[in-house]
């Protein structure tokens, strides 16, 4: 089974994406701040990773720069799922590494077909 | 809603629109109607049924059937079509119009934009196409949607649903919460009015047609007369595209399902012909 890490400061979000990635047969692992996902990372590279913006201790865009640093960072698909829904924060994060980003509010279709298009879920 | 009334809406809907109206869709007449009652000045929705029975308004006919169609759609719906145009369909067109470096498509159904602006982004990303000409019809029965078609402003929402964040980023522009497609898109794709139910033979050839997730608010009988049309207006090598829920099996024998591309039809005639060389080795 694929696994999908939840990096959320919100455990109100953290439970609704799991929900989510659960129905669409990932494991999932969750993060409150970017330094805890960072360590989960060194333990476990998971497949997947749903990573906000905004977070204490370190931010969304900060991980994504030293996961895609790490040996094997290259590995995992960070979907960025944020509040943040400008044009220069979109630039940021594609130029930084991530492979799909989606603007909160998000729902599970928007998720499962932003999964679809980069490749991890079947189509 | 009394039976007589729904039965007025059901036949003008089916004259003029197709669409069927089941007795359990009538609580849609409800809440679609009222407010296109209360627009004309009917204080109630039996009011307006009243005036229907005699002579109506053509324009009061136009918001009623508007107000009826479901105009549900999303940027790259259900996105293997799109994929199937991009890797199948492009090629084979790059192909058989090698000489006249031109086609065009026919969205039948556009909605408000999101399918013939998927079509528009996968061509212009397509470096194939350099150089060639190609037009995008894009038709639909309410002129409402139309406007918001070629408006091309998109909320985050729709933007979203479907939707590469590449593509976004390329071809949009943010302004406030919304989302505008940009010129060099909106000007690939021409907007007009047109009602299915009417003669095709005014829209010209296309080598490909686009018409999803409209047939299946027809009955069978529609179904099968707008397939025959369409396919006097598809080039004979041309293709059709219909929706996940949609196919001509058990409907018509104009067209064929295409071998290994789900959803997409091609007329019966180019089938047999290319099956024909095989069937004389037989023989
Ligand atoms: C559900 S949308 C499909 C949009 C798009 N093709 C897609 O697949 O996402 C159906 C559209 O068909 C239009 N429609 C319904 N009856 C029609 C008719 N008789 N002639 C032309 N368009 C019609 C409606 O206005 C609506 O915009």
């Amino acid at each position: 089974m694929k696994s999908c890490l939840v990096v959320d400061d919100s455990r109100v979000v953290r439970k609704v994406a799991r929900r989510i990635v659960e129905d669409l047969g990932f494991t999932c692992e969750e993060a409150e701040d970017g330094q805890k996902a960072y360590e989960q990372c060194e333990q476990n590279m998971p497949e997947a990773i749903l990573l906000d913006w905004n977070m204490p201790v370190m931010n969304g865009i900060d991980f994504l720069h030293k996961l895609r640093e790490m040996e094997n960072g290259a590995y995992p698909k960070v979907v960025f799922c944020t509040t943040e829904n400008d044009m220069d924060h979109i630039q940021r994060a594609i130029s930084g590494g991530a492979n799909e980003y989606i603007m909160k509010p998000f729902d599970s279709e928007i998720i499962e077909t932003k999964f679809k298009q980069i490749g991890l879920l079947e189509s | 809603m009394r039976i007589e009334d729904f039965d007025v809406y059901k036949d003008l809907l089916m004259e003029k629109s197709g669409l069927v109206l089941t007795p359990d869709k009538s609580y849609l007449l409800d809440s679609r109607l009222t407010p296109v009652a209360k627009k004309w000045g009917f204080e109630t929705l039996d009011k307006m049924s009243a005036a229907l029975r005699g002579v109506a308004d053509p324009g009061l006919i136009k918001d009623i059937v508007e107000a009826m169609t479901t105009n549900e759609t999303s940027f790259f719906r259900d996105s293997r079509p799109f994929d199937i145009f991009r890797d199948s369909i492009i090629p084979s067109l790059l192909e058989i119009r090698a000489t006249q470096k031109r086609f065009k498509i026919w969205c039948a159904a556009a909605s408000s934009g999101q399918e013939p602006y998927s079509l528009a982004m996968v061509m212009k990303e397509h470096a194939g196409l350099t150089g060639w000409n190609f037009d995008i019809t894009a038709t639909d029965i309410s002129t409402d949607i139309l406007d918001i078609a070629k408006a091309g402003i998109y909320s985050q929402f729709e933007v979203q649903r479907g939707m590469p964040i590449t593509m976004l980023m390329k071809y949009f522009e943010q302004k406030d919460e919304k989302w505008h497609i940009k010129d060099e898109i909106k000007n690939m794709v021409q907007y007009k009015y047109f009602n299915l139910l009417d003669s095709m033979a005014s829209l010209g050839k296309f080598d490909i047609i686009f018409c999803r997730n409209v047939l299946i608010y027809f009955d069978k009988e529609t179904k099968a007369k707008v397939l025959a049309k369409m396919k006097a207006q598809l080039a004979p090598d041309g293709y059709l595209f219909l929706g996940g829920a949609e196919t001509v099996i058990g409907i018509t024998n104009e067209f064929v399902p295409a071998q290994g591309l789900r959803g997409v039809y091609i007329p019966a005639e180019a089938a047999q012909s290319a099956a024909a060389p095989a069937a004389t080795q037989t023989a």
